[in-house]
């Protein structure tokens, strides 16, 4: 099993969440995240006064899914992420060592 | 007495008081969020603090029988002899307490201005104290110069229509002493410090534009034509300046932004305090847009001089109440208002100077009784927070509370 953590553009996440939907993928924990890669932070302007902001807003998803799948499901979201500007986001892939589904007690495949 | 007359006294009074909280969200938003009840609650008590002060004995100050034009006398003490007849002098169609309480209100939001130039260090204990001074010794006397029956600055023939010597210069130069006095905030110039929720800051703007009709059309103490003009006058000044503002901030920065405009609709409603009453609309839509564009610069400069007036009220209420005060020496004309006079445009340049009496009077009186009071205060009381408090934010170090919970 896999867990996929992707940070993406804020307004991507509509295009990305519907693409998922229709290869089935079961569930997924969507946060509002800030941060900086090399895109850096933006400059603010306030009456005049400029400010450095170094953290930018993303949105981090996390789906888990089965190991066949991680593959395509990192696919699609490259697909519906990118722009091909900087401040695209990154994605990262982990092994999962256990699912619980805390209803049923079920575990493993089952439970994702 | 007049019916009509009353009425829009008293509506007009209603529409004064909601400035002040409308200045709370202008304020409040463009603090970051651990100071935003601190903000909010310095404008909100000050309508009860100088609210009762005005009712035992600051409205004698202001408006009781001369003492040689320099201030009222105590026998207005707690509203004695402040009834329901009119009193002649200030107007002989509504009733003295309808006068009294639409005072009351432009009493009430002058000290709440200069909050906003000590905002997210000032200790609240010693805001209150300078507040209740500050409104006794420098608001109440100068509203008596001004506007009071025998004061002196009005028996020079100064023109200050609705308060932009008495509200805005008074509390522009007070903030500036405040500035200077109680010192930059903690991270000043390194830190970020950005405000935390501007769309509650345009909805500010945007309650003291609608109250500000009451402000100076209610000014003309009567629903007559000089209040339309007044009114008229208010809105086309604050549409230019909103403009200008916006207009010279796109050419000096490449973007127009909408902190700008609703910093520029405030700026053009200061300036055309003054001169609601004295001239026409298109000498009003001029003071505004140069209002706009005056302020902005002032605001710039601001960095550059040192000191930390962190929402501007000195860019925005000091040099916009100067902009306006001398304007109405430039711009008043007779033919608007025949109480009022000709000023420099007009073939009357005496005027002009009159204006620029009014204003030095008010700047060094304000800015010196300021730093007195400021100075006494730090001696005794402390005018600042911790230096932990403040970064902790003076929600929850003064009021043990947040503005925001997840």
């Amino acid at each position: 099993m896999k867990k996929i953590e992707a940070i993406i553009q804020p307004f991507k996440l509509e295009p990305v969440k519907d693409a998922l939907h229709k290869m089935s993928v079961q569930g997924m924990t969507v946060t509002e995240v800030k941060g900086f890669g090399r895109q850096k932070g933006i400059r603010e302007v306030y009456r005049g006064m400029e400010y450095q902001v170094d953290f930018l807003p993303k949105v981090k998803i996390e789906v888990v899914a089965p190991d066949e799948k991680a593959e395509s499901i990192v696919k699609t979201i490259i697909e519906q992420a990118r722009t091909g500007r900087i401040g695209d986001g990154k994605i990262f892939v982990y092994p999962v060592a256990e699912v619980i589904r805390i209803r049923t007690g079920e575990t493993g495949d089952a439970a994702v | 007495m007049n019916s009509g007359d009353t009425a829009f006294v008293l509506a007009s009074a209603a529409l004064v008081l909601l400035m002040t909280p409308g200045l709370a969200l202008f304020y409040g938003g463009m603090v970051r969020s651990k100071n935003i009840l601190n903000t909010l609650m310095q404008n909100y008590i000050i309508i009860a603090l100088i609210g009762l002060q005005w009712a035992l004995f600051g409205y004698s100050l202001a408006f009781g029988p001369t003492q040689g034009g320099f201030i009222g006398g105590l026998s207005y003490l707690g509203l004695a002899e402040v009834g329901p007849e009119p009193f002649k002098a200030y107007s002989e169609t509504i009733p003295h307490q309808a006068f009294m309480v639409f005072q009351a209100m432009f009493a009430i939001i002058t000290p709440a201005l200069i909050i906003g130039s000590w905002v997210e260090r000032f200790k609240f204990s010693t805001f209150l104290v300078f507040s209740l001074l500050w409104a006794t010794l420098v608001y109440d006397p100068v509203a008596h110069w001004v506007w009071g029956d025998g004061g002196w600055l009005k028996g020079l023939g100064a023109l200050d229509f609705a308060g932009g010597t008495v509200v805005h210069i008074n509390a522009g130069v007070a903030a500036l002493a405040a500035a200077l006095i109680i010192g930059k905030r903690r991270g000043y110039g390194t830190e970020a410090m950005i405000p935390h929720n501007l769309p509650m800051t345009v909805l500010g703007a945007g309650l003291l534009w609608f109250g500000w009709f009451g402000f100076n059309a209610g000014s003309a103490l009567a629903a007559n034509g000089l209040a339309a003009i007044a009114f008229v006058n208010t809105h086309f000044a604050t549409c230019g300046a909103a403009l200008g503002w916006m207009i010279i901030e796109w050419l000096v920065r490449g973007k127009p932004t909408m902190l700008g405009v609703a910093s520029g609709a405030v700026a053009g409603l200061v300036a055309v305090t003054p001169a609601a009453g004295f001239v026409g609309p298109m000498s009003a839509i001029i003071i505004g847009f140069l209002a706009g564009v005056l302020c902005y610069l002032a605001v710039l400069a601001k960095p550059k001089l040192g000191y930390d007036d962190s929402l501007d009220v000195v860019g925005v209420h000091m040099v916009g109440g100067l902009w306006g005060a001398l304007a109405t020496g430039l711009f008043a004309c007779k033919a608007v208002n025949d109480a009022g006079a000709d000023g420099l445009f007009f073939g009357n340049p005496a005027q002009f100077g009159i204006q620029v009496v009014a204003v030095l009077v008010t700047l060094v009186y304000s800015f010196v009784i300021s730093l007195i009071l400021l100075k006494i205060l730090d001696a005794t009381m402390g005018l600042r927070v911790e230096s932990d408090e403040e970064v902790a934010g003076l929600d929850i170090s003064e009021h043990q509370e947040t503005g925001y919970s997840l």
